[in-house]
C-alpha cells in the first residue's frame, strides 16, 4: 500500500495534488519518468507522470485533473488513506545538458510535469525561460513554483483574466523572434504540443514534448501507447514519454486518446452519480 | 467380436465433462468442468503401469506418471498429490494448460493402437482433489542454509525455481512487475482456461513455504540487477518472459480497434475487463472481429472475443490448417463456439473511419509453396486475390519478442541476436555470475511446461552454486 501524506486541491478543486509514500520510487526517479498507479482491487492501472520526487522523504507528488472515473476515484482518496499499487519510474527520463537558452511551455496540468524538467534545466546552467498558459486565472497551476524554477516566467490565459491574454504559442513566438533559442521543452495538452511543435519547427528549434497515451503495463509489453514518430511506431512508455516534437503525429495520438471516450463518460457519470446519492 | 470367458471389458478413455458449447461460449467459467472421483478412478484404472514408462521421458520436468496414476488408482489422493509436488510445483496448471498430446500422452503405448491414458485430467483431478478436501498440509523443507535468492518473474518458471529452492532451504523472494503474481498464467491464459483462483492458490502455498513475494517490483526500472547483489543476494534466476509484442507493419495498424494480443488478453484477464463496469478497465468491445495468428494466444483471444459477444470472430492465418500452431484441443474448442478459420489470409492493409476507428482489413488469398526455413510450406500470395473483411475490431496475435526493458539495463548480460538472453541450455547459467535465466526470455515464446522445466534445471544449478560455489 502507498500511502498518501499530503493532499492539495487546485483550479478550483479540478486538479489534486497527491505526495505518496513510495521510498523505492523516490530513490530512483529522475525528471520526465512517470508511475502506474492503481486505487483498489478492480481499480484500472492509470500512467501519470511524477511531479516531483523526495527521496530523503521516500515520497513522490503526482498532479492530475480529474477526468473520468479512475481519476474521481483518486480524488476522493484522503490524507492517510493509500493507493493500492505504484509501479515506476518507468519511461526515459529528459535528457537535460547545459544547451545554453531553454524555453519551457506547459498548459494545463502539463505544468506538473513541466516542473522538474524547468527546475533540472536551470540546474544544469541553462538560462530558462518559462511560459505557462490556462483557460482562465483560477485554473493556473503552480505559479510560485514555476516562477523559482525558472529565470523568466511568463503568463497566458486565454480569456484575459491573468497575464497576457491569448495562447502560448503566441507568447513563445516573441521569445523565438527576440532571442536566440537552442531547446524548447512543452509539455501540454495534445494541440498545444502540436501548435508550438509546429511553431519551432519553423524556427528550427529542437523541441521536446511529453506524452501521455493509454497503457497497461507501461513496460512495453502491450504496445497500446503506439505513437507514430518520425513514420515509425514507437511505445511511448519505454521508448518515451518525451519524443521530438517535430516528428511525432499529434492528429494520430489525438484520435488514439479517444480510444475508450465514450465508455469513460459513461462510468464517470454513473460513479458521480452514486456518489452523490 | 465375440468376448472370450473371463476377457475383462476395455474401459475406454473417459471423456472430460465440460460446458456444452452454446452455453459456455456466453460465460468465462472454466470449460472443462473435471473427473469425479469415479471417472478419474476409471481413468487411472487404464494405465498399465510400464516397467519402462515413455510418458516420463516425454515430460520436462519427468514427473511420475505411473506412480501417481496408481496412487489415484487405489484411492490415495493425498499420496498422489504428493508424488506430483515432489516433481512439479504447479500441477492444477499443468494438468490444464500442458500440451499433453505431444508429451506424456503422446508417447503412451495404448496412444498406438487407441487412445492414450489422460495424464493431463488425472493430474488435475489430484490437484483439484487435494485443493478441495486436502489437509493442507505443506511438503518437507530442507534447514536453513542462510542464502538468499532473488527471482525476477512470477510465471511459471519464477514460480518452480521459488518452489524449488525453498523446499532446499535457500531463502526466497519474488519480484513481480505486475501487480499481480502469475506472470502469463494470470494476464494472458483466460479464466476459462485457467481460473485465476487457481494461480492465486498455486502462488499462496508457495508463500505458506515461506516464499517471499514482492509485486510492483520492474527490475530494470525501480531497481537495477546489480543493486539486488547489493541487497545481498546471493543468486538471482530471471524468468521474466518474452513480453514484446510483434504487430505486422502494415498501413493502418494505429487504428483505434487494433489491439495486440497481449493488451486484449490483459485487459480482459490480469485487469478483469470482461466484467466492465464492474471493475474499472475498460476492453472493446468487437461486434465482427479478426484474430491474426493461430496459435493457442489467437484462440484464447478468439474464444474472449465470443464470450464478450461478438457476431462473429475469424482467425486469420496465412498458412493451411496443418502448420495451426494451436493445441488441437484448443482448435476443437474454438470451433465448437462458433469461431471461423480463415486459412491460407494475410491481411495487407487497414481501413478506418474519420475518427480514427478500424471498419475493415484488405487481405490476400495465399497458396503453400516451397517449405522455409522453418520446414513449413511458405505461403506465397496469389495475385490479384485481394478482398475485404469488415470488421470493427482485429487482434494482433502473430507472436511476441524480447522485451529489452531489464536487459537494456544490465550490458553485461550477453544476448542473442533477437535480444533473447543467452544461457546453457542444461544449467540457466548466464554470462554474468551468479545470474540465472529461463522460460520465454531464453526460448522465444514457448510453452508453460518447457519454462518450467528450465526453471527446474536452473533451480538445480542455482543450488549447486549456494551450495559448491560457480
Amino acid at each position: 500500500m502507498f500511502k498518501i501524506v499530503r493532499r492539495e486541491e487546485m483550479a478550483q478543486g479540478t486538479v489534486i495534488l497527491n505526495e505518496i509514500e513510495a521510498p523505492l520510487i523516490a530513490k530512483k526517479a529522475n525528471p520526465g519518468q512517470f508511475v502506474i498507479l492503481k486505487a483498489h482491487e478492480d481499480g484500472e492501472r492509470i500512467p501519470l507522470t511524477m511531479a516531483d520526487t523526495d527521496p530523503e522523504k521516500g515520497t513522490i507528488t503526482i498532479i492530475y485533473m480529474v477526468v473520468g472515473k479512475s481519476t474521481a476515484h483518486f480524488r476522493d482518496l484522503a490524507v492517510g488513506d493509500a493507493y493500492q499499487d505504484v509501479i515506476g519510474p518507468l519511461g526515459k527520463a529528459t535528457h537535460i545538458e547545459n544547451v545554453g537558452k531553454v524555453v519551457c511551455v506547459g498548459g494545463g496540468t502539463g505544468v506538473a510535469v513541466l516542473h522538474p524538467i524547468t527546475r533540472a534545466m536551470k540546474a544544469a546552467g541553462n538560462d530558462v525561460t518559462c511560459i505557462i498558459g490556462a483557460r482562465t486565472k483560477e485554473l493556473l497551476i503552480l505559479e510560485e513554483q514555476m516562477k523559482s524554477a525558472s529565470h523568466d516566467l511568463r503568463i497566458c490565459t486565454d480569456d484575459g483574466s491573468y497575464g497576457r491574454k491569448g495562447f502560448v504559442t503566441e507568447a513563445l513566438k516573441e521569445v523565438l523572434d527576440d532571442e536566440t533559442v537552442n531547446q524548447v521543452v512543452a509539455i501540454g495538452p495534445v494541440p498545444m504540443m502540436k501548435f508550438v511543435s509546429k511553431l519551432t519547427k519553423e524556427y528550427k528549434v529542437p523541441t521536446m514534448v511529453s506524452l501521455n497515451p493509454i497503457m497497461v503495463d507501461g513496460t512495453g509489453m502491450c504496445g497500446g501507447c503506439r505513437v507514430t514518430v518520425g513514420n515509425k511506431t514507437r511505445f511511448a512508455c519505454v521508448d518515451g514519454p518525451e519524443f521530438d516534437g517535430h516528428l511525432v503525429d499529434y492528429d494520430e495520438l489525438m484520435l488514439r486518446l479517444q480510444a475508450y471516450g465514450k465508455e469513460e463518460k459513461e462510468c464517470y457519470e454513473e460513479y458521480c452519480t452514486l456518489r452523490d446519492a | 467380436m465375440a468376448k472370450r470367458p473371463g476377457q475383462k471389458e476395455k474401459t475406454p478413455r473417459q471423456a472430460m465433462p465440460e460446458q456444452p458449447a452454446d452455453v459456455r461460449k456466453h460465460n468465462f467459467e472454466e470449460v472443462p468442468t473435471g473427473y469425479t472421483i469415479e471417472l478419474a478412478q476409471a481413468e487411472a484404472s487404464r494405465c498399465l503401469q510400464c516397467k519402462k514408462p515413455s510418458c516420463v521421458a516425454g515430460c520436462p520436468v519427468s514427473v511420475d506418471i505411473p506412480g501417481f496414476i496408481s496412487l489415484i488408482t487405489m484411492g490415495d489422493f493425498t499420496g498422489a498429490i504428493r508424488n506430483l509436488w515432489s516433481k512439479n510445483a504447479l500441477p492444477a496448471v499443468c494438468g490444464r494448460v500442458c500440451p499433453q498430446e505431444i508429451q506424456c500422452e503422446g508417447r503412451c503405448i495404448l496412444a498406438r493402437k487407441g487412445e492414450a491414458v489422460a495424464v493431463g485430467n488425472l493430474e488435475r483431478f489430484a490437484a483439484d482433489y487435494e485443493r478441495a478436501y486436502g489437509s493442507g498440509a505443506l511438503p518437507p523443507k530442507a534447514p536453513a542454509t542462510g542464502k538468499r535468492v532473488a527471482v525476477v518473474g512470477s510465471g511459471p518458471s519464477g514460480l518452480t525455481v521459488a518452489g524449488d529452492l525453498i523446499a532446499k532451504g535457500h531463502e526466497v523472494t519474488i519480484l513481480e512487475a505486475f501487480h499481480k503474481p502469475g506472470g502469463v498464467l494470470v494476464y494472458g491464459i483466460p479464466e476459462f482456461r485457467l481460473p485465476k483462483e487457481i494461480v492465486a492458490q498455486e502462488v499462496n502455498f508457495l508463500e505458506r513455504q515461506g516464499v517471499n513475494l514482492e509485486c510492483n517490483q520492474v527490475v530494470g526500472r525501480t531497481m537495477t540487477l546489480d543493486e539486488l547483489f547489493e541487497q545481498n543476494f546471493d543468486a538471482v534466476y530471471l524468468g521474466v518472459g518474452a513480453g514484446l509484442p510483434r504487430f505486422m507493419n502494415i498501413p493502418g495498424e494505429n487504428l483505434i480497434g487494433i489491439l495486440s494480443a497481449n493488451e486484449y488478453l490483459t485487459r480482459a484477464n490480469l485487469m478483469k475487463a470482461y466484467k466492465y463496469p464492474e471493475v474499472d478497465t475498460p476492453i472493446p468491445i468487437g461486434k465482427s472481429v479478426c484474430v491474426l495468428g493461430a496459435g493457442n494466444v489467437a484462440m484464447d483471444a478468439a474464444r474472449t472475443a465470443m464470450r464478450l459477444g461478438a457476431d462473429n470472430v475469424r482467425i486469420v492465418y496465412r498458412r493451411s490448417e496443418d502448420e495451426m500452431p494451436a493445441r488441437k484441443a484448443e482448435i476443437h474448442h474454438a470451433r465448437e463456439e462458433g469461431i471461423e478459420f480463415h486459412l491460407l489470409t494475410n491481411p495487407i492493409n487497414y481501413i478506418g473511419d474519420e475518427i480514427g476507428r478500424l471498419t475493415g482489413m484488405e487481405c490476400l488469398k495465399m497458396e503453400l509453396g516451397e517449405p522455409d526455413e522453418s520446414g513449413r510450406r511458405r505461403p506465397v500470395p496469389i495475385e490479384g486475390s485481394a478482398f475485404l473483411i469488415a470488421c470493427d475490431l482485429v487482434i494482433v496475435a502473430v507472436g511476441s519478442g524480447a522485451n529489452p526493458l531489464l536487459t537494456q539495463s544490465t550490458p553485461d548480460l550477453t544476448l542473442n541476436q533477437w535480444g533473447y538472453i543467452s544461457a546453457d541450455p542444461e544449467t540457466g547459467k548466464t554470462t554474468k555470475r551468479g545470474v540465472w535465466a529461463g522460460g520465454d526470455i531464453v526460448t522465444g515464446a514457448a510453452t508453460v511446461i518447457l519454462a518450467m522445466g528450465a526453471g527446474r534445471k536452473a533451480a538445480d544449478s542455482i543450488h549447486d552454486y549456494l551450495t559448491w560455489g560457480w
